[in-house]
């Protein structure tokens, strides 16, 4: 599928909005996870405002794509665009982290368009399995997709899961993997190296596709791509940069699992205009 | 009397929910042939999976099944669905509150020759520690039909332990109702609350103590959670003591679940039958229940220290 000038330029425009409501949301609740939600703010803003057939209005609708986070502590992500696409209002976003509020500090069933919870890593794609195997069982054609992060991936569930996903031949399930590099202590490549990554998902039986991940138009060719191949599932290794979007958080360790103070919000907020 | 695998029941009842409910999807990590989920593959290949030697990952897709509506019965040794993948029973399962129904088998020492590595002394208390989870323990072939039958129709995360080797039935239990318990010799000296094998153990001690001239109360205590708390102060109240018997820990269990009741509203005298703080053992179900002190003998030797 072709997408025109201004639709690519409208996506990225809406990911800037995510990303303003991501520092907003994080400096308001004063704590979380800014690195890794920003860093793949561009591969899911692309999934909710183009790829996804879902209803905000309906989030029961039994046809609707999965989404699920697996990756849960980037649920300001997550939020952001759910709010956005108006599965509950923007204000709503404000309670993050909040006594009794609908948005927990990991993803929950509170929240509206969320499928299930997560936040305990590597658990995630098992459960996009699990909604993989029911859309077969009642031969509906909708897909499903899971976003999980670098260092989750060392969780061994993670491998059983993809072992058992191309076991089952689960071309309906798309993985997205926001490669940025980084986990809380350092580097990947230095705490625990996924290198040659690419091999290895190839070996579990997946489809692999390497992008950029915040280039709108490789993003939108890889889900059309994925959604082409056959009798395995696909994955799209992302290429991310932590923190992207804000000068001074990317790449930044520190931002992994810090909100911004206000200074930095309003420093932040001026590089997203 | 009687002698049925509770492992068969389950299988069996499983075809049964299949048939009425297409809803109804099972899983399995390469013990189907043991925990007799292979009885429902074969007659509805498309709606079971199974996982390979994998039990988180099972555990976690029973998640993402239960998300589209399905109702998931989740099968393997009770060491493995407990205490492998508790994490994703915690997180994915209970948490979710979804209406996913582990079925663990091979619970408890009498799993017999394989060993302490496979058998689970320990799974009722960490089910017992996670909100949602309901807990079933059947005491016979015939109770693990309805402990499987009522978790298919009750909303929520089920944990029902079965064992491996052949149960007597107990005769004449009266209706089986969740979170209730059953009370199946009526008497006021001493009470034995038991559930699973400890049951069948419990009634032949009541038979020997009732030929002493003491009448002992023995309750089937099958539901763990919800807890029966009410028929508990009642035999707290109008007999002298409870003997709790339990093929598991005495820590975290059924006695710590009688114990937490009693200590908080009416304090009585309470002796623990179950293993303790021991881990298992090779050797035939006969052989360890005698090692662990788990017979009638046991219970008996029990009641008599508190009525004396």
């Amino acid at each position: 599928m072709q997408y025109t000038q201004t639709q690519i330029k409208d996506l990225e425009d809406k990911a800037k909005q995510i990303r303003r409501l991501i520092i907003q949301m994080l400096a308001k609740a004063g704590s979380g996870h800014p690195g890794g939600s920003l860093s793949s703010a561009d591969l899911i803003t692309a999934l909710y405002f183009t790829v996804l057939k879902h209803n905000p209005k309906e989030p029961n609708w039994p046809n609707r794509d999965r989404f699920h986070m697996s990756k849960g502590h980037c649920c300001p992500l997550w939020y952001a665009v759910l709010a956005e696409s108006g599965y509950f209002p923007i204000e709503k976003l404000w309670s993050l982290r909040q006594l009794g509020s609908m948005l927990q500090g990991h993803p929950d069933r509170h929240t509206p368009g969320v499928e299930a919870a997560s936040g305990s890593l590597g658990q995630g794609l098992s459960v996009a399995l699990g909604m993989s195997l029911a859309a077969n069982i009642d031969k509906k054609d909708y897909r499903v997709y899971c976003l999980m992060g670098d260092g989750e991936i060392q969780e061994g569930n993670i491998w059983e899961a993809a072992m058992a996903s191309s076991h089952y031949k689960c071309d309906n399930l798309c993985g997205i993997l926001d490669y940025n590099g980084f986990q809380i202590d350092g580097k990947t490549k230095d705490i625990m190296n996924l290198e040659p990554l690419t091999d290895k998902w190839q070996a579990f039986g997946w489809y692999v596709i390497e992008i950029d991940g915040h280039n709108m138009r490789d993003i939108l060719s890889a889900y059309s791509q994925a959604n082409t191949i056959k009798s395995k599932p696909t994955i799209i290794i992302a290429h991310t940069i932590k923190g992207k979007g804000v000068s001074f958080m990317e790449n930044v360790l520190d931002f992994h699992g810090r909100a911004p103070t206000k200074e930095e919000e309003e420093r932040a907020l001026k590089e997203l205009r | 009397m009687e002698q049925l695998y509770q492992r068969d029941i389950y299988g069996q009842t499983l075809v049964e929910l299949g048939k009425q409910n297409k809803d109804i999807v099972v899983l399995d990590a390469d013990l189907s042939g043991s925990t007799r989920t292979s009885i429902f593959a074969k007659e509805f290949p498309e709606r079971f999976f199974n996982f390979g030697v994998a039990e988180q990952n099972m555990m976690a897709t029973a998640c993402g099944l239960a998300s589209c509506g399905k109702t998931v019965f989740v099968s393997t040794f009770a060491i493995f669905a407990a205490g492998r993948a508790w994490d994703q029973v915690r997180n994915s399962v209970c948490y979710n509150n979804f209406d996913i129904k582990i079925v663990a088998t091979h619970a408890g020492i009498t799993v017999g020759p394989d060993g302490a590595s496979h058998q689970a002394l320990e799974d009722i208390a960490l089910m017992r520690v996670i909100p949602n989870m309901n807990i079933i323990v059947p005491c016979d072939g015939p109770q693990t039909r309805d402990a499987v039958l009522t978790a298919a129709n009750t909303s929520g995360p089920f944990y029902i332990r079965l064992g491996r080797p052949r149960v007597a039935t107990i005769e004449n239990k009266g209706e089986f109702k969740l979170g209730k318990a059953q009370v199946l010799t009526e008497g006021a000296d001493v009470t034995i609350a038991a559930c699973g094998i400890m049951v069948a153990e419990a009634f032949v001690a009541a038979k020997n103590l009732l030929s002493q001239g003491i009448k002992a109360r023995v309750i089937n205590i099958h539901t763990i959670r919800p807890l029966d708390s009410a028929a508990i102060l009642k035999a707290a109240k109008e007999t002298k003591g409870i003997i709790v018997c339990e093929e598991h820990t005495v820590i975290g269990g059924l006695s710590s679940s009688i114990d937490e009741v009693v200590a908080e509203n009416h304090p009585t005298k309470i002796i623990r039958i179950g293993i303790k703080n021991r881990f298992g053992q090779s050797g035939e179900p006969s052989e360890l229940l005698k090692e662990y002190n788990l017979r009638s003998q046991d219970i008996e030797k029990a009641a008599l220290s508190i009525v004396s």
